[in-house]
């Protein structure tokens, strides 16, 4: 059935399909590690047992978040090699070492900590399971700092020379770590991977807002007593936790979301200044022009004619916004040979969603803090259900801004340098074709029963006095026992869920 | 034999491939042998097992992986390409083997479904391995720095061998570690497979050299040809010495000594392997100097994992630690 088709194209579709299913799980777990240690280190410091509740609540859904960043992770380093051999050849002796680096810095220091961050708070006591916690999400951040760089270098390639074999030669390790994007990328990215995890816990709050509000008002048609809004003295311990969690993750939504855009434009000058062409892409101009360019806010881009049909533009405002100036002259696509232009339409839309998004998410934090002002935080089912529907709005805006970074690159793998076709492993389209469709169909059902689990675990909200990952944290566990009484854990009920 | 950097990085990535194949070894040893033990409490008491430290255990394989792109970019691409189904299918198990870990505690009403997959990602990353290893040690054509066989190159009789020979020594692993790790009738039952697997395993290595010596390279040369018999032959004494000592040990209830005499034999097939395969990664094709990155690639890194690997063992070590002794029975120390 592959017959016709193009080893290399499979061969991008698969990379394209198995990244992006890997990057949903670690821009979760990046920003769902360091709130964990957020959160230990509350009920350290206070003692309050919301904050207990809730770091268990989450690291449950983080453990199978994590486990499947894993498994999604190591096939992402073996695909360099099946399907990008000659890459991994040429760009394997400057992008190798990073990834090198990442293992030994970071993947270790996660999955070390990792087993004593689950199952170990009853034997090495608080202050030492926090460590563990600290160094997992000091762990994800630092596997960050790697794959961005390396990604980074591909981007805008620094601090090499190249050999008879055509390969890259390495000459300045800390200008190929820091390569010009790097930084820009890396805060963008890991701010980016906060906010996601920010939305999620802010919907899931919101979530379990509204159930208990519905409940509330099947309470009050049933006996008809006039509730008293506001505090109530006596909240049952999950809505607490869902308070709690909901007033957080807006406070991240509300400071992060603008930083967010301050980051993202200042990467933008960046591209603009060693990726033109990305920036023609994401702009959508196809022509140059010499005296202030518009900015096209919605349009269809239209490579066979070089135009963008119905645009909607607001005159000036791309040259105010990337030159700082109404009547710069900015550059198109028509300066540039046309078989060095990335895909247009996947370019100009990706980035059109993931500005969107960040849009409305800055729209949420503004409206979350109106809300604190008029203490109505907790209660104003508007802001709930705006905060559910924006739950999933980080992965979609990661996955976007991924895509229009990496696709913007086209054709090329190292920018400038080596292109994606020549990149690729001899092989025939039938292997590469048929290792897709066996990727796509294990991903479905594999990663479809992870998210539903964690949707499940989600739903539950947070339980009063809620069970650890190991499924018991009573003192009559005693040091020798790994990782919990077999009797507990062969009952019918699943582990961590017994009641 | 002078100590330089390609060879420093290929003996860092063969103790890399080497703490991979005796950690997680055990961990896919558990899942083969998962149908074999009741569903329940024995069950339970075997994953409960390596729940704690399993992912670290993986993690020795993207150092392989990452390890063997970073100093011999070109073995990487080319050894990828030539073993691309058995390398895909060792990724599909591991993902299958990975997500069961955690679907099994959080959907009971599936369970046994996990329980499938537990195993069938565990056996099918097993013989995997166990047939690159084979494909790599029988040859891969190499011309103009690529891949230039078939896609089918890697199947044959002696690779099939080499993946049953992994199944069956991983197998061992999972039973000698639940002998230490466990007690009550998942100890007895693992205690009544380790002779049969060990046998089997004793076998695998046996068939494996033999068939190896019989591989269109020449080998042979290395284990049969005087003076360097002398030394090599060391291996196949030890194997027998080992052998016996699991056996004694076994018979006399002994509960840490099998695994660490596994581990043993584990240690000695790849002393074997080293002997057959240096100074070549892909055998009479790509020698590790041809094959490696460019100095400054691997003196960077080598910076790192001078420092970084002991660090990476003590915390590793710290984190068993942590989860000593015997799993499953409440208030025992």
């Amino acid at each position: 059935m592959f017959a016709d088709a193009d080893a290399v194209l499979l061969a991008r579709i698969q990379f394209a399909f198995t990244v992006s299913f890997h990057f949903i799980f670690p821009a979760f777990s990046i920003g769902l590690a360091s709130y964990l240690a957020v959160l230990e280190a509350l009920w350290l410091k206070t003692g309050r047992q919301v904050y207990l509740d809730l770091f268990r609540f989450w690291v449950k859904i983080f453990a199978v978040a994590f486990a499947m960043g894993v498994v999604s992770g190591i096939v992402m380093s073996y695909q360099f090699g099946t399907n990008w051999a000659v890459f991994s050849d040429r760009a394997g002796p400057v992008i190798g070492p990073l990834m090198a680096y990442e293992v030994m810095t970071a993947f270790f220091l996660e999955a070390g900590f990792l087993g004593v961050m689950l199952f170990g708070m009853n034997r090495v006591g608080p202050r030492l399971h926090f460590l563990a916690t600290l160094m997992v999400a000091v762990g994800t951040f630092i596997s960050a700092f790697w794959i961005l760089s390396a990604n980074s270098w591909m981007h805008t390639p620094d601090g090499f020379s190249v050999n008879a074999a055509g390969q890259f030669v390495p000459e300045d390790w800390w200008a190929i770590i820091f390569n010009p994007s790097f930084p820009y990328r890396l805060v963008h990215t890991v701010i980016g991977a906060y906010l996601t995890t920010a939305l999620a816990v802010g919907g899931v709050g919101a979530w379990h807002l509204l159930q208990h509000r519905r409940a509330r008002a099947r309470e009050q048609s049933s006996d008809a007593a006039a509730d008293v809004p506001g505090e109530d003295p006596a909240l049952p311990p999950s809505i607490v936790g869902a308070r709690t969690m909901f007033s957080m993750a807006m406070w991240m939504a509300a400071l992060v979301a603008p930083l967010q855009i301050v980051v993202g434009d200042l990467q933008g000058l960046n591209t603009l200044e060693h990726q033109p062409a990305k920036v023609m892409a994401m702009e959508g101009h196809y022509a140059s022009h010499p005296d202030g360019a518009p900015l096209i806010l919605f349009g269809l881009p239209n490579s066979g004619e070089q135009r963008v049909d119905y645009a909607v533009e607001i005159p000036k405002l791309s040259s105010l916004i990337l030159k700082h100036d109404l009547d710069a002259p900015l550059d198109g696509l028509d300066t540039i040979d046309p078989a060095l232009h990335p895909p247009v339409p996947i370019v100009f839309w990706s980035f059109r969603i993931m500005v969107g998004l960040g849009m409305a998410m800055l729209a949420l934090g503004a409206w979350s803090l109106w809300a604190r002002l008029r203490k109505r935080l907790y209660d104003w089912p508007a802001l709930h259900r705006a905060a559910l529907a924006m739950a999933p709005a980080g992965f979609v805006a990661v996955l976007a801004g991924w895509v229009t970074t990496e696709v913007g690159r086209q054709p090329f793998t190292v920018y400038n340098l080596m292109t994606t076709a020549e990149s690729a492993s001899p092989l025939d389209a039938p292997a590469v074709g048929a290792s897709l469709l066996a990727f796509v169909v294990v991903y479905f059902i594999v990663f479809g029963f992870g998210a539903w689990y964690i949707l499940k675990l989600m739903a539950k909200g947070v339980q009063a006095h809620e069970p650890a990952p190991d499924g018991d944290e009573g003192p009559i566990r005693t040091a020798g026992i790994t990782p919990g009484p077999a009797e507990r854990i062969g009952d019918a009920a699943p582990r961590g869920d017994a009641r | 034999m002078s100590l330089d950097l390609p060879t420093a990085w290929a003996l860092l990535i063969l103790f890399a491939v080497f703490a991979y194949v005796v950690m997680d070894g055990f961990d896919l040893g558990i899942g083969i042998l998962f149908p074999v033990f009741p569903v329940g409490r024995e069950r339970d008491q075997a994953i409960n097992s390596i729940a704690p430290v399993w992912d670290g255990n993986e993690t020795w394989l993207v150092l392989g992986g990452g390890g063997l792109m970073a100093a011999f970019p070109l073995a990487y691409g080319v050894i990828l390409t030539a073993l691309y189904p058995p390398i895909i299918a060792m990724l599909l198990g591991l993902v299958f083997r990975g997500v069961a870990f955690e679907a099994r505690w959080r959907d009971p009403a599936h369970r046994p479904w996990w329980d499938v997959a537990f195993t069938g990602g565990s056996l099918v990353a097993a013989f995997a391995q166990g047939v690159t290893l084979g494909a790599l040690l029988q040859g891969i054509a190499v011309e103009d720095r690529a891949y230039a066989g078939g896609w089918l190159d890697w199947l044959t009789p002696f690779s099939l061998l080499t993946g049953a020979s992994v199944v069956v020594g991983y197998a061992l692993l999972g039973a000698t570690w639940l002998i230490w790790k466990t007690e009550g009738e998942a100890q007895a039952h693992a205690r009544r497979l380790a002779p049969w697997l060990a046998l089997g395993l004793l076998a695998g290595i046996v068939g494996v050299s033999l068939a190896t010596l019989g591989l269109e390279f020449d080998y042979h040369r290395r284990w049969t040809t005087y003076p360097v018999v002398l030394l090599t032959a060391q291996v196949p004494l030890l194997t027998a010495i080992l052998g016996y000592a699991f056996w004694r040990a076994l018979r006399r209830g002994r509960e840490l000594a099998p695994f660490l005499l596994t581990l043993g034999l584990f240690a000695l097939t790849f002393a074997g392997l080293a002997i057959s395969m240096f100074p070549y990664i892909v055998p009479r094709a790509l020698d590790i100097h041809a094959a490696a990155a460019p100095d400054a690639s691997l003196r960077f890194m080598l910076v790192g994992a001078v420092v970084l690997i002991p660090v990476i063992l003590a915390y590793t070590g710290w984190a068993y630690w942590v989860f000593r002794g015997k799993v499953g029975h409440a208030g025992y120390h």
